[in-house]
């Protein structure tokens, strides 16, 4: 049997981690709150910004743009969004874990977001381009379109021959999934994923639709002119969503992680106290006989 | 006669849609100039530049400072995604005031040493603010 001391030292204890624990989670759930009306309130720019950029590519297959161009040389510039901190279930794991696949399979140079991922692709000797860490709660624009601007840099200087991210999407405070996207070169919009379609056969018909829709566009000044100036658009946004996605997604598998995290600590805390009642009964009853033992003594 | 045609504009920006009504008559900046949209014009797409997009309905008009971006048109549809956007009560321009004052600043010092796109941007954004705010005194001739 536990020394009774012992053991209500370690529920203080708990206690104490379950303070913690609990504190996390009400933060994390505020920040969520937060960093999901955001995502949600990107959204529809996200979106319309890809519907015209369909169009655009409709109209225009015969076009091309620099930022189009596929090239053969090069490596491949891949940005891993992590967070800063820990203590948020798997969140930032899962992320790193299918970067290290690609680091693995090609030459890849890295561009990390976030501590966790910085520190682990340190410890990799892994080519790491640039690096940001203590990234804002609620990612600006502004920053997003440094990004963008670095990316199409390498990218238009032949130094990558392609450019994609990895980043985490929000479906829900208990269910985020990890995505990787190429950005560059863009793709054509056949191929851009859309998150608000269904399966495959959806899209096929789509297309059609669209290609009909777009059919009679016309381009002020020039496809060229409108493709100089929403590609960069275009990549700004994507960056903007994911790193707003990847937030909001940090908090909710951090609001879980310290959810269960808190309830685990109260099972443990009334496993403990059940042993400390039993200790102390043990100790009462062994005080009770003792007591009895000396009285029937002293007869 | 039957009531003139009218055409959905939404005006979206990261943050939210700004405006999102049926209008008469829209007249902004694109690229290469002026253009103004009436309902049922053709599908077009192009780039816009900073300054004030002016939205009339009703006889009413509203104007709306706008940083770049792009404007997708169709026949019974405007959708114009920008940076930002602000209507007039929207517009602080305490700070305008003061952002315009500091571009001027660092554009009147050695071209050298400031970014001088990013100062120009920065005195056009301030200058699109006021005058959509109705501050007209402010000697711009450009848009």
């Amino acid at each position: 049997m536990q020394n009774m001391k012992d053991i209500q030292r370690r529920i203080g204890s708990v206690k104490n981690t379950q303070k913690i624990t609990r504190a996390m989670k009400m933060v994390a759930a505020a920040k969520l709150k937060n960093a999901q009306d955001r995502a949600e309130d990107a959204r529809p720019f996200f979106n319309k910004t890809v519907e015209v950029l369909r169009g655009v590519f409709t109209r225009t297959s015969e076009e091309t743009h620099p930022l189009l161009e596929e090239f053969e040389e090069g490596s491949h510039l891949v940005i891993v969004i992590t967070g800063d901190r820990g203590l948020c279930g798997a969140y930032n794991n899962k992320v790193i874990k299918e970067a290290e696949e690609l680091v693995k399979k090609e030459d890849a140079s890295l561009i990390v977001m976030g501590r966790k991922a910085r520190d682990y692709f340190r410890r990799l000797n892994a080519d790491i381009i640039a690096e940001y860490v203590q990234l804002d709660d609620y990612p600006g624009y502004g920053f997003s379109n440094n990004i963008a601007e670095e990316v199409m840099h390498y990218f238009l200087a032949g130094d990558v021959k392609k450019v994609s991210m990895i980043y985490t999407h929000f479906n829900s405070a208990i269910s985020q999934s990890v995505k990787n996207m190429q950005l560059l070169p863009v793709e054509k919009f056949s191929e851009l994923e859309m998150e608000t379609r269904g399966g495959k056969k959806a899209e096929e018909k789509d297309e059609e639709e669209i290609t009909k829709k777009y059919v009679d566009y016309i381009f002020e000044p020039s496809p060229t002119e409108v493709f100089d100036n929403i590609l960069p658009q275009y990549l700004i946004n994507v960056i903007y969503s994911a790193l707003l996605e990847s937030k909001a997604s940090e908090f909710g598998a951090r609001m879980t992680a310290m959810d269960s995290a808190t309830e685990n600590a109260s099972e443990m805390i009334d496993d403990l106290t059940l042993k400390y009642n039993r200790a102390r009964q043990a100790e009462i009853t062994k005080e009770i006989t003792e007591i009895v033992g000396g009285a029937e003594a002293l007869k | 006669m039957a009531e003139a045609p009218k055409i959905q504009l939404d005006v979206v920006t990261p943050q939210k849609i700004i405006f999102s009504d049926k209008i008469d008559k829209l007249e902004g900046p694109a690229i290469d100039g002026l253009i103004g949209i009436l309902p049922k014009h053709a599908p077009l797409v192009t780039a816009m530049k900073i300054g004030v997009v002016r939205i009339s309905k009703d006889e009413e008009e509203t104007q709306i400072a706008i940083s770049d971006g792009f404007m997708e048109v169709q026949p019974d549809r405007i959708n114009l995604v920008v940076r930002t956007a602000e209507t007039p009560d929207q517009i602080d321009v305490e700070r305008a005031k003061r952002a315009k004052e500091r571009a001027e600043e660092k554009l009147e010092k050695d071209h050298e040493k400031v970014d001088f796109a990013r100062a120009e941007a920065a005195y056009e954004r301030a200058v699109a603010r006021l005058k959509a705010a109705g501050h007209h005194d402010h000697g711009y001739t450009g848009l």
